[in-house]
């Protein structure tokens, strides 16, 4: 067909112009910053010119068809679906926190590097080609058709939205962190400064907007994402081309560590912050007479201090202390179990980066290896479960050029995942060699500034006014954001990635909040509650229930829930469970049927989530449940708690089915034809 | 329609692809993991080995299978004309 080949030309010629174009604008505000523009309008300008471009995408492709609202008419080219999946897929956890996971973790880290891109292999093999066969809207559909009636399609819509839902929140969480510290609006203001910046896209056209802000975007998170790391590698072995050379570096790392972890300052810091956590331990054991004696022995403090009419900022100070004292002996467990995991971790022998499964004994060891392993399992699945993922192979002319969309899409995320690696060595290495050992008066300016939100914290627990590296923390989130000042760059470097981390922040919220809206409107309204409404209203309804999910997941993120990043690793776990299993034995084994796929899908979500809790959380005070912890099946952590989950959907679909009826002739001719892109 | 004999060879020949494809996925993913302490003691490109299957030898394996994969079935759909669009 000319006119595709035309349309290919010219979005060529749009994207390269608009990528020349925002690197004008980069240089411009170098070039004013040189002059003397103050960083907080640098912050401005990023934020303003990056909203107002998606928001132009965004107006110019309003639509009020149906399938260019769900499916951007089916037009996008393989490899401008590659890239705009990559945006959908590369989250604000992918920007901001994996090259900080894997500061904190060295090999460990690595389970999400390959977790998330091996899966693309299972949606390359299993999934996209067949999706693109069946062709119709959500993910939802293709159950409903598969094995008939409302029950799949309902349980496919809850478990979308179950996994969408928590993922999303946490994206408009890290809009709300990146306006927060770059243009210094206040972190509720910021939340919802980035839910008018997601709407502008998604509302008026639906996936055909955000497909083409996607693909803006993900120019925009490639380049915040490459450019710092490149400068600082160049800083350090004058090659720009940090996935290149960081394994010079990392061996630096492990000499700097042979040398940094058993000098003696090093090995006392360790000691204290051990016996700090046996002090906590002894407490916890003591409960509830140690809390009472605590308050006692505050009370007695703030007395003496009263008769010998010390200052009263003291005296304020330690009434403080101990009005936050625990309210009662559950709450002071609670909190000072945490304060003696934390310093037992800060006590522990810091990990060396490229170690393989760290630990003391051999049996350790193995559970380290099994975790690693279990982990990069759920995520693989987990990743090609996720029906906003999946619903991008909707949206290619024809099944060829879905299967090559997925080769473009892992393309297009390797390389940041190629680059978050080499992030961590880099910063470790700068941390290694310039931080540690440093008089903590003299330290750089960076350090106090992150301090200030909290991201990086220090503590004199020796007394001898160096920094040891056992007395440095860091949150996972600073690596990224802080390595253009690290490596001393000027300040439009940070501009830069905080436009970069928005680009990802929005670009994922934009595809999650379509899906949700889309199983909402079109799985349940239209294809349930009311089949013969008009396009028009399904189209009304679809942007209403985007607007209230969207200003809903802002007022959740708003409220700064601390389980954020577990329930992330969580989303992957129940997409996996919920839907991999109904999916593929969906597509290649003609004998499954609705009784089959329904109990496989109920059995796979349950076993998920009820290993999650009980793992994680040892009473649920909502729901009145108490006491309900166990110990974790062969030390498998909750965040993989579909490794036992995708299994048992597998067994229970095979089972189920064999037991009852085999399928309807109809629906065994659709399994085959979906296997081949066209039957003649 | 029916399926002919010629439509079940071409189901058979993808499936034995995806098969042996999921294989050398296991393979990267899996068996190299397991094995990452010991090939840590391998030193490539100044990485350790294992550390380096993680970080980006696997990763490029990854992109080879699907790539292949996509152009080894762009191509059966042809042979065995199956493909969309016109009978060229």
């Amino acid at each position: 067909m000319p006119t595709a080949k035309g349309f290919r030309q010219q979005l060529k010629r749009y994207y390269l112009l608009y990528t020349v174009g925002f690197l004008a604008f980069v240089a411009v505000l170098a070039f004013l910053e040189h002059l003397g523009l103050p960083p907080r309008w640098i912050g401005y300008a990023f934020l303003l010119f990056t909203i107002l471009i998606y928001a132009t995408i965004g107006v110019m492709s309003r639509t009020a068809d149906v399938s260019e609202y769900y499916v951007a008419g089916r037009r996008v080219p393989a490899l401008f679906n590659g890239m705009a999946t990559g945006a959908d897929w590369m989250s604000a956890a992918s920007f901001i926190g994996m090259a900080g996971t894997l500061y904190l973790t060295g090999y460990q880290g690595l389970a999400y590097i390959m977790g998330w891109t091996g899966g693309y292999v299972l949606v390359a093999l299993f999934l996209a080609p067949y999706l693109r066969k069946f062709g119709q809207y959500t993910i939802p559909d293709f159950l409903a058709v598969r094995y008939g009636g409302n029950a799949p399609r309902l349980v496919g819509v809850a478990a979308a939205i179950i996994a969408s839902f928590v993922y999303v929140v946490a994206q408009i969480y890290g809009v709300g962190l990146i306006t927060s510290r770059f243009v210094s609006l206040q972190f509720e203001i910021g939340v919802f400064v980035g839910l008018a910046g997601i709407l502008v896209c998604s509302f008026l056209g639906g996936m055909r907007a955000v497909t083409w802000t996607q693909v803006a975007q993900y120019v925009i998170l490639i380049i915040a994402y490459v450019t710092p790391v490149a400068l600082l590698s160049f800083q350090i072995t004058s090659v720009p081309v940090p996935q290149l050379v960081y394994g010079e570096v990392l061996q630096e790392v492990g000499k700097l560590e042979e040398k940094l972890f058993e000098t003696p300052a090093e090995q006392e810091v360790r000691g204290l912050y051990r016996e700090r956590a046996d002090a906590y331990y002894e407490k916890i054991m003591r409960l509830p007479v140690s809390l009472a004696e605590e308050r006692q022995r505050l009370t007695m403090r703030i007395n003496a201090l009263k008769e010998e009419n010390a200052p009263m900022r003291e005296v304020v100070a330690l009434e403080r202390l101990r009005r936050d004292l625990p309210a009662n002996a559950e709450e002071a467990r609670e909190r000072w179990d945490a304060a003696m995991h934390a310093a037992a971790d800060r006590g522990a022998m810091p990990i060396r980066h490229a170690e393989a499964f760290p630990g003391r004994s051999e049996a350790e060891s193995s559970a380290a290896r099994l975790n690693f392993l279990t982990l990069m399992f759920c995520l693989m699945v987990g990743t090609a479960a996720l029906p906003h993922v999946l619903m991008r192979y909707y949206t290619t002319p024809t099944v060829k050029e879905a299967r090559e969309s997925v080769t473009w899409s892992l393309f297009f995320i390797l390389l940041l995942y190629f680059t978050a690696p080499a992030y961590a060595v880099f910063a470790k290495y700068e941390v290694y060699s310039t931080l540690i050992n440093t008089p903590i008066a003299h330290l750089p300016s960076w350090v106090a500034a992150w301090g200030k939100v909290g991201l990086v914290a220090i503590e004199d627990i020796n007394h001898d006014g160096l920094l040891q590296l056992a007395e440095l923390s860091l949150n996972p989130d600073v690596i990224v954001l802080a390595t253009p000042e690290i490596a001393g760059l000027p300040y439009v470097i940070s501009g830069l990635v905080a436009a970069g981390g928005l680009a990802a922040a929005l670009s994922t919220a934009d595809g999650l909040l379509l899906t949700i809206a889309g199983s909402l409107s079109h799985d349940v309204y239209y294809k349930i509650i009311q089949p013969r409404a008009s396009t028009q209203w399904r189209l009304v309804i679809s942007k209403s229930l985007l607007l209230v999910t969207a200003v809903l997941a802002a007022t959740v993120a708003a409220q700064r829930p601390a389980t954020i990043l577990y329930m992330v690793a969580w989303a992957f776990s129940i997409a996996a469970a919920a839907f991999f299993p109904a999916l593929v034995i969906g597509i290649f084994w003609k004998r499954a049927n609705r009784a089959g796929a329904v109990s496989g899908m109920v059995v796979g979500l349950l076993i998920t989530v009820y290993y999650m809790v009980r793992v994680q959380f040892d009473s649920v005070p909502w729901l009145g449940l108490r006491g309900i912890g166990m110990e974790p099946w062969f030390g498998i952590q909750s965040t993989s708690a579909g490794v036992w989950g995708v299994p048992a959907g597998f067994l229970t679909i095979v089972v189920v089915s064999l037991l009852t009826r085999p399928p309807s002739r109809e629906v065994q001719d659709f399994v085959e034809q979906v296997h081949y892109p066209q039957l003649r | 329609m029916q399926l002919t004999d010629r439509h079940r060879e071409y189901w058979r020949k993808n499936l034995r692809m995806t098969a042996l494809l999921l294989a050398i996925w296991f393979l990267v993913t899996y068996v190299v993991s397991y094995f990452a302490r010991e090939l840590n003691e391998f030193t490539v490109l100044g990485f350790p080995l294992g550390f380096y299957m993680g970080a980006q030898g696997s990763l490029v394996v990854y992109v080879l299978i699907i790539w292949f994969y996509a152009r080894y079935m762009n191509r059966l759909d042809h042979q065995y004309g199956v493909h969309e669009g016109g009978r060229d």
